[in-house]
C-alpha cells in the first residue's frame, strides 16, 4: 500500500469536514476522490499532502507513518486548482525549484528541467513567465514541477477545475496518458463524475465528510451502493420507488410484460439524445419519468408528444431503492452552507433529476 | 457617437485641469519656489553653502538616521504584515489600527512620548538604559528612534495589499516541494513582495529624511551634534543674514531633490501601474 489512511477525522469549528475515513491507495495507482463541493474531499488529499493536520487518525505514506510529517518533509507533488505558479520564476525555474531546494548540482537540475519539459510539451516555453502561458500549459507546469521531484505520491486538487471545457477534456486524456507512463500513485480531486469516471482506477465517493463507496468506475456506475453515488455518478430517475437510470428504461407503445402504462407529456430533443418525460397512469401525482434514448430509437418507435407508451426498466440496470426521506445527491448539494477554507467553491455539475 | 463621447471628453478635461491645478497649487509651485529662492544668487554661494561643515554633518546624520529607521521599518514592517495577513490572533484588528497611529498623530507628541519612555530624567527605562552607556535622548538613538516610528505605516501599507493579493498558494507549493519557512520566505514570499517592498522603503527613506517634529523634541538640535539637516534648515531660516538663508533654501532644496530622485528610479522600475508581479 502507498498510501494508508485510518480513523482521520477533521473540524472547522463547528463544521465536520471529515469523520471516521479509512482508506488505502495501492502503489501506481490513479484514484479520484468524487464528491460535492463542500463534502470534504480536498481536506483529505490535504491532509495527506500535510497542508492540513487532521484532528485525529493517521496518514501512513510508503510504510512510513507521516501523520505528523511536516509538509516539506513528505516528498508529496501537490498540484493545486489555480496552478500556484511561482509568478517571479520563468517555467524552468517552476520546474527546477524543489531540486534546487534539494542543492541537486546545477548540471543535474538542467537535464531533469528538459527532461520534464519535454514529457508535458512545453520545452519552448522555458525562459517565458507563468503569465505569458495560457491556463493549461501553466497546469502541466504545475505538474512537471510536481513530477520533478521524484514523488511518492502525486496528489492533484481539482487540476482541471480552473480551465475550460475543451482544455479540460484534453488535459484529462492526456493526464491519464502520462500516468499511464510514469507510474506515479496519483490521487486527484474531483466533483466532475465525468472526469472521474474516464480518468481513474479507482473512485472514492465523498460526500458529507464520509467515504460513500470505492471502487473502479465500472463497478460503482453499475452498483452503485447508495441512492447519493447512483445520483452522483449519472443522470437518475424514479419508477416504482426505485432510482434507475433514464437510458436504462425500455420505452414501447404497446403493453408488454410487467411495463408500467403513461403518456409522454414532453419530448425534447438534444442533439443525438431524446429526453422524454412520462407521466404514469397509475400513479399521476409523482413527478414524471425520465427516459433517454437516441433519435434513431425514438424515430423507429415513432414517438410523438401525447403518446400512450409502457415503460420497464431493461433487463440489468442498476436501481437503487429509495428509502424515505430520500437524500439524493441534488438535496446533499444545498448542504453544508458551511465550506472549509481552501475548499473549492464553485458549483457541482447538476446530473439530471426527475 | 459624437453626441456621446463630446461629454466625456469635457469630463476628462475638466477633471485633468483641476487636478494639475491642485497639484501646481499645492506642490509643484512652492518647490519651484525654493528651488528658484535657492539659485537666486546664483550657483557658487550654494555650493559654499553645502561646504560648511554644519551642513555637511547636518546631511551626514539625517542620512545615518534615514538609513537606520529605514532598516528597523522594512524588517519589523515586512514581519508585522506577515502576522497581520497570514494568521488570525485576538487583538489582530486592533494591532492593525494601532499600526496607523503614527500618521494620525502629530510628530511632536511622538516625540514627547519618547522623551518620557527614554529620557535618563523621567522614564525608567531610559535611566537603566543610560547606567548601562546607552544616552538616547538628546542622541542619534533617539534620532533614529522618532524616523522609525513616525515612518513605520509606509512599508506595512505597501506590503499588506501585495501579501493578500498573492495569497498562500505558492508558499504552500514551495513548502511541499521541500523548502523551509525560510527558503520559502527569502525565495518565494520576499520576490513576490518585493515591488510593494521597494515602494514602501523608499516612501519610508523619503519621509525620514524630511521628518521635523518627533526628531526636534528628542534631539535637542544642537549644530555639529544633534542637528539633522530639516532642522538646520529651520535654525538658519530664522536667522539673519544672507549667508544663512542660502544655507536654509539649498539644505532644503537637497532634502527635495533626494526625495523626488527616489521617487523617480522607483517610479521607472516599477511594473506597469504598480500591479506586482
Amino acid at each position: 500500500m502507498s498510501i494508508k489512511i485510518a480513523g482521520v477525522g477533521k473540524k472547522f469549528g463547528d463544521f465536520t469536514a471529515l469523520e471516521g475515513i479509512d482508506l488505502d491507495i495501492a502503489t501506481g495507482e490513479l484514484t479520484a476522490l468524487l464528491g460535492p463541493s463542500g463534502g470534504g474531499k480536498s481536506t483529505l488529499l490535504r491532509i495527506i499532502a500535510g497542508l492540513e493536520v487532521a484532528d485525529v487518525g493517521s496518514v501512513e505514506i510508503e510504510g512510513v507513518d507521516a501523520t505528523s510529517l511536516p509538509a516539506r518533509k513528505r516528498n508529496v507533488g501537490f498540484v493545486f486548482q489555480h496552478y500556484a505558479a511561482f509568478r517571479h520564476l520563468n517555467v524552468a525555474g517552476n520546474v527546477g525549484f524543489g531540486l534546487k531546494i534539494r542543492k541537486r548540482p546545477r548540471r543535474e537540475v538542467k537535464a531533469r528541467v528538459a527532461e520534464l519539459l519535454e514529457l508535458v510539451h512545453l520545452s519552448q516555453f522555458a525562459d517565458r513567465l507563468p503569465a505569458q502561458l495560457s491556463g493549461g500549459q501553466r497546469q502541466r507546469m504545475a505538474l512537471a514541477r510536481a513530477l520533478a521531484i521524484e514523488p511518492t505520491v502525486l496528489l492533484l486538487d481539482e487540476p482541471f477545475g480552473a480551465l475550460d471545457a475543451n482544455v479540460r477534456k484534453e488535459l484529462r486524456a492526456w493526464l491519464r496518458r502520462l500516468h499511464d507512463e510514469v507510474h506515479v500513485t496519483t490521487v486527484f480531486v474531483t466533483h466532475d463524475q465525468e472526469e472521474a469516471l474516464e480518468v481513474a482506477d479507482r473512485i472514492v465517493v465523498i460526500n458529507q465528510g464520509r467515504i460513500e463507496q470505492i471502487g473502479p468506475p465500472h463497478e460503482l456506475y453499475d452498483h452503485p451502493s447508495s441512492e447519493f453515488v447512483m445520483s452522483f455518478l449519472g443522470p437518475v430517475t424514479t419508477l416504482d420507488g426505485h432510482l434507475v437510470r433514464p437510458h436504462d428504461l425500455e420505452i414501447e407503445t404497446h403493453p408488454f410484460g410487467d411495463a408500467y402504462p403513461g403518456r409522454i407529456e414532453r419530448f425534447n430533443r438534444v442533439g443525438f439524445e431524446v429526453r422524454l418525460d412520462v407521466r404514469l397512469i397509475e400513479d399521476e401525482a409523482a413527478p414524471p419519468v425520465l427516459v433517454t434514448l437516441t433519435r434513431a430509437d425514438a424515430t423507429a418507435k415513432g414517438l410523438e408528444t401525447g403518446m400512450p407508451v409502457w415503460l420497464t426498466p431493461v433487463a440489468g440496470a442498476s436501481q437503487v431503492r429509495i428509502t424515505a426521506p430520500a437524500t439524493t445527491a441534488a438535496e446533499s448539494l444545498d448542504l453544508p452552507q458551511e465550506l472549509p477554507p481552501g475548499s473549492p467553491t464553485q458549483s457541482v455539475p447538476q446530473p439530471t433529476f426527475t | 457617437m459624437r453626441k456621446g463621447a463630446a461629454p466625456q471628453t469635457a469630463t476628462r478635461w475638466g477633471l485633468r485641469v483641476l487636478v494639475v491645478g491642485y497639484l501646481f497649487l499645492l506642490v509643484i509651485w512652492p518647490v519651484l519656489l525654493v528651488a528658484r529662492a535657492t539659485f537666486a544668487h546664483g550657483l557658487a554661494p550654494v555650493i559654499n553653502a553645502l561646504r560648511q561643515p554644519e551642513v555637511i554633518f547636518a546631511f551626514q546624520l539625517t542620512l545615518s538616521a534615514a538609513f537606520w529607521a529605514v532598516v528597523i521599518n522594512t524588517i519589523f514592517g515586512v514581519g508585522i504584515s506577515l502576522l497581520l495577513v497570514r494568521y488570525t490572533f485576538p487583538g489582530r484588528r486592533a494591532l492593525n489600527a494601532l499600526v496607523d497611529l503614527p500618521l494620525a498623530v502629530s510628530p511632536i507628541v511622538v516625540g514627547l512620548s519618547l522623551v518620557l519612555v527614554y529620557s535618563g530624567r523621567t522614564g525608567w527605562l531610559g535611566g537603566s538604559l543610560e547606567q548601562a552607556g546607552l544616552q538616547v535622548i538628546y542622541a542619534p538613538p533617539g534620532i533614529i528612534l522618532a524616523t522609525a516610528f513616525v515612518s513605520l505605516p509606509l512599508v506595512i501599507r505597501e506590503v499588506i495589499p501585495v501579501l493578500q493579493e498573492i495569497g498562500t498558494e505558492q508558499e504552500q507549493a514551495a513548502r511541499s516541494l521541500g523548502a523551509s519557512a525560510l527558503q520559502t520566505f527569502a525565495r518565494i514570499t520576499l520576490p513576490a513582495i518585493r515591488w510593494g517592498l521597494l515602494y514602501g522603503v523608499v516612501l519610508s527613506l523619503a519621509r525620514s529624511l524630511g521628518e521635523f517634529g518627533a526628531v526636534k523634541i528628542v534631539s535637542g538640535g544642537v549644530a555639529m551634534r544633534t542637528q539633522t539637516a530639516t532642522l538646520l534648515v529651520e535654525e538658519r531660516y530664522q536667522q539673519f543674514g544672507i549667508e544663512n538663508s542660502i544655507i536654509a533654501y539649498a539644505a532644503a532644496f537637497i532634502l527635495a531633490l533626494i526625495a523626488v530622485i527616489a521617487l523617480v528610479i522607483v517610479t521607472a522600475f516599477r511594473p506597469d501601474k504598480g500591479t506586482p508581479r
